[in-house]
């Protein structure tokens, strides 16, 4: 089983969710995170104070997949969440020990 | 420590009943129109039914006013809350939401008791030049019968209430310049004190029977101050930059980034406020007739005119016009227009506007951070600046068209501001002006230092970094997650 934690630009998470729903990723869990990687921030202004805001919103998508499932998972995230720009955002692949589903104990990949 | 504490609040509230009490002996509502005794057709049978007509007009001439006062003096509360309580509390750290509203609704109910008991007779019983006597002390005397000196149409009562709503929202603009660092026990002694100290002298000398500064009842150096520029806005103002000098910068100012929490809630107060500001500015009419109308334009043009000008000069000198800038705009023209509105014709609102729009925006943009002071919702740069342009402004666009205050003994209509060929009026507007910096400088530091002395004045800084709402007030103003 692999983890997959992939970060992306909120706008492009809709389509993301969708290809990997065709693919057949059913489980997924969506945070609402801030970060940034090179991408600058934007500069706000208030009463003559000036802030330079540099963690920007982005969504993170966490996804436990059986191995056969990972690449096909990482290429489907590639191709619906790429627009090119910097701020794109970030995949990363860990190996999972186990899943337990907890509502029966199922084990392994059966509980995905 | 605690029974001492209990015996002085039933003391209290002893004292405070039987005054209370006293109180209720007032005079009778007008009684029924009779029928006249003589015959019809007479002509005594006329001149009766003369005076019960003009008796009917009268009353129905009060009528209007009283209605129209007593929706001013709500509208001016709801400036202080929740108009200002939003402005403010958007504006902070969302951990400092809740103390920052509280401090003005807490004004809200302490300044009220205040005044009941003595402030408004220490503001408008005559006494001397710079302060009224205790004649209306538990609001002895007054009742439904009107006060000819102030308001001759309306129950003194109704004149006493509205000028209560005043005397809330002039403590409760200071605590924008401590915002986020001062002890609650320590803002509540401190505005004890301040409502009586500097407050009530300057509400007295500018509007109080006998009052060295009023206007309208033959005051020494006659300031024109239609609805408080120098009262509320200047001690208001000028007081803010004195507490935040003293008490210092807040932890972290000025590098971190201190945004305001929310825009949205500062947006929802500025809008209450300017909706207010009519029962503020044009309810100082105190009638509901054509110089109501003329003040209700004023104020109304003044803050567009200033909104504009203040986002005019953010747009050019940042690139964008902001929201916060927009509202702050309308605000300082509001500021502005205050002492004026009754005495100006609207281009001169418009023009008075414009310059304070764009001069408190330069103010907070540049000057400020130049100075580098902490005046966390800038009130020195909004009221204080604002207020003292407004005043000086009012000595030279004030117009005997619009309202002819000054007459000579035949009951001729005088020049009043400069625009009428009175320059001197700029001096008597410069006296004002001085008096309301020097006894809110001088005051505020003397209540400052005795409050420091007696509670301490900021909290400390564990609490500070923990936010007010929890370590002032044990809560949270957004339980939004788990």
């Amino acid at each position: 089983m692999k983890k997959i934690e992939a970060i992306i630009q909120p706008s492009r998470f809709d389509a993301v969710k969708d290809a990997l729903h065709d693919i057949g990723v059913e489980g997924m869990t969506v945070l609402e995170v801030r970060g940034h990687g090179r991408q600058k921030g934007h500069t706000e202004f208030y009463r003559g104070n000036e802030y330079t805001v540099d963690l920007l919103p982005k969504i993170k998508i966490e996804m436990v997949v059986p191995d056969n499932l990972a690449e096909q998972s990482i290429q489907a995230i590639l191709k619906t969440a790429k627009t090119g720009k910097i701020g794109d955002g970030k995949i990363f692949l860990t190996h999972v020990d186990d899943a337990i589903r907890i509502r029966n104990d199922e084990r392994g990949d059966a509980a995905l | 420590m605690h029974r001492l504490v209990t015996r002085l609040l039933l003391g209290l509230v002893l004292v405070v009943g039987l005054a209370a009490g006293r109180g209720f002996a007032q005079s009778s509502a007008p009684s029924d129109i009779p029928i006249p005794a003589s015959q019809p057709g007479s002509t005594s049978f006329t001149a009766e039914r003369l005076a019960q007509l003009e008796q009917q007009i009268a009353e129905a001439r009060s009528s209007g006013d009283n209605a129209w006062m007593l929706v001013s003096a709500a509208l001016v509360l709801m400036m202080t809350g929740p108009g200002l309580a939003l402005f403010y509390g958007g504006l902070v750290r969302k951990k400092n939401v809740l103390a920052t509203m509280m401090q003005s609704f807490t004004l809200m109910a302490l300044v009220t008791v205040l005044w009941a008991l003595f402030g408004y007779s220490l503001v408008f019983h005559e006494g001397s030049r710079f302060f009224g006597n205790l004649g209306f002390v538990f609001l002895r005397g007054v009742g439904s019968v009107p006060d000819a000196d102030y308001a001759a149409t309306i129950p003194h009562q109704t004149f006493m209430v509205y000028q209560l709503m005043f005397a809330i929202i002039t403590p409760a603009l200071i605590t924008g310049a401590f915002a986020e660092r001062m002890k609650f026990s320590a803002m509540v002694l401190f505005m004890a004190l301040w409502s009586v100290i500097v407050y009530d002298p300057m509400a007295h000398m500018v509007w109080g029977k006998g009052g060295l500064l009023n206007a309208a009842l033959g005051g020494t150096f006659p300031t024109l101050d239609f609805a408080g520029g120098t009262v509320v806005h200047v001690t208001s103002g000028v007081s803010a930059l004195v507490c935040a000098l003293y008490l210092g910068k807040r932890l972290g100012f000025p590098k971190e980034a201190m945004p305001p929490h929310s825009v949205v809630l500062s947006f929802i107060g500025a809008c209450l406020l300017w909706v207010g500001w009519f029962g503020f500015n044009a309810g100082s009419a105190l009638s509901a007739g054509s110089l109501a109308s003329s003040a209700f334009v004023a104020t109304h043009f003044g803050a567009a005119a200033a909104a504009l000008g203040w986002a005019t000069a953010e747009w050019l000198y940042r690139g964008k016009a902001s929201v916060l800038g927009a509202i702050s705009g309308a605000v300082a023209g509001l500021v502005a227009i205050t002492p004026a509105a009754g005495f100006v014709a609207p281009m001169s609102a418009l023009a008075i506007g414009l310059i304070a729009g764009v001069v408190c925006f330069l103010m907070v943009a540049k000057v400020k951070a130049f100075l580098g002071y902490d005046d966390s919702l800038d009130v020195f740069g909004v009221h204080g600046v604002g207020g003292t342009i407004g005043a000086l402004l009012t000595g030279v666009f004030a117009a005997k068209a619009v309202n002819s205050i000054f007459k000579d003994s035949h009951g001729n209509a005088l020049p009043v501001g400069l625009i009428d060929g009175n320059a001197h009026q700029l001096l008597n507007q410069l006296v004002g002006i001085g008096f309301a910096w020097v006894i809110a400088i001088v005051g505020t530091l003397l209540i400052l230092k005795f409050v420091d002395l007696a509670v301490g004045l900021r909290v400390p800084t564990e609490h500070e970094i923990q936010g007010l709402d929890l370590s002032q007030h044990g809560e949270e103003g957004y339980n939004l997650e788990v």
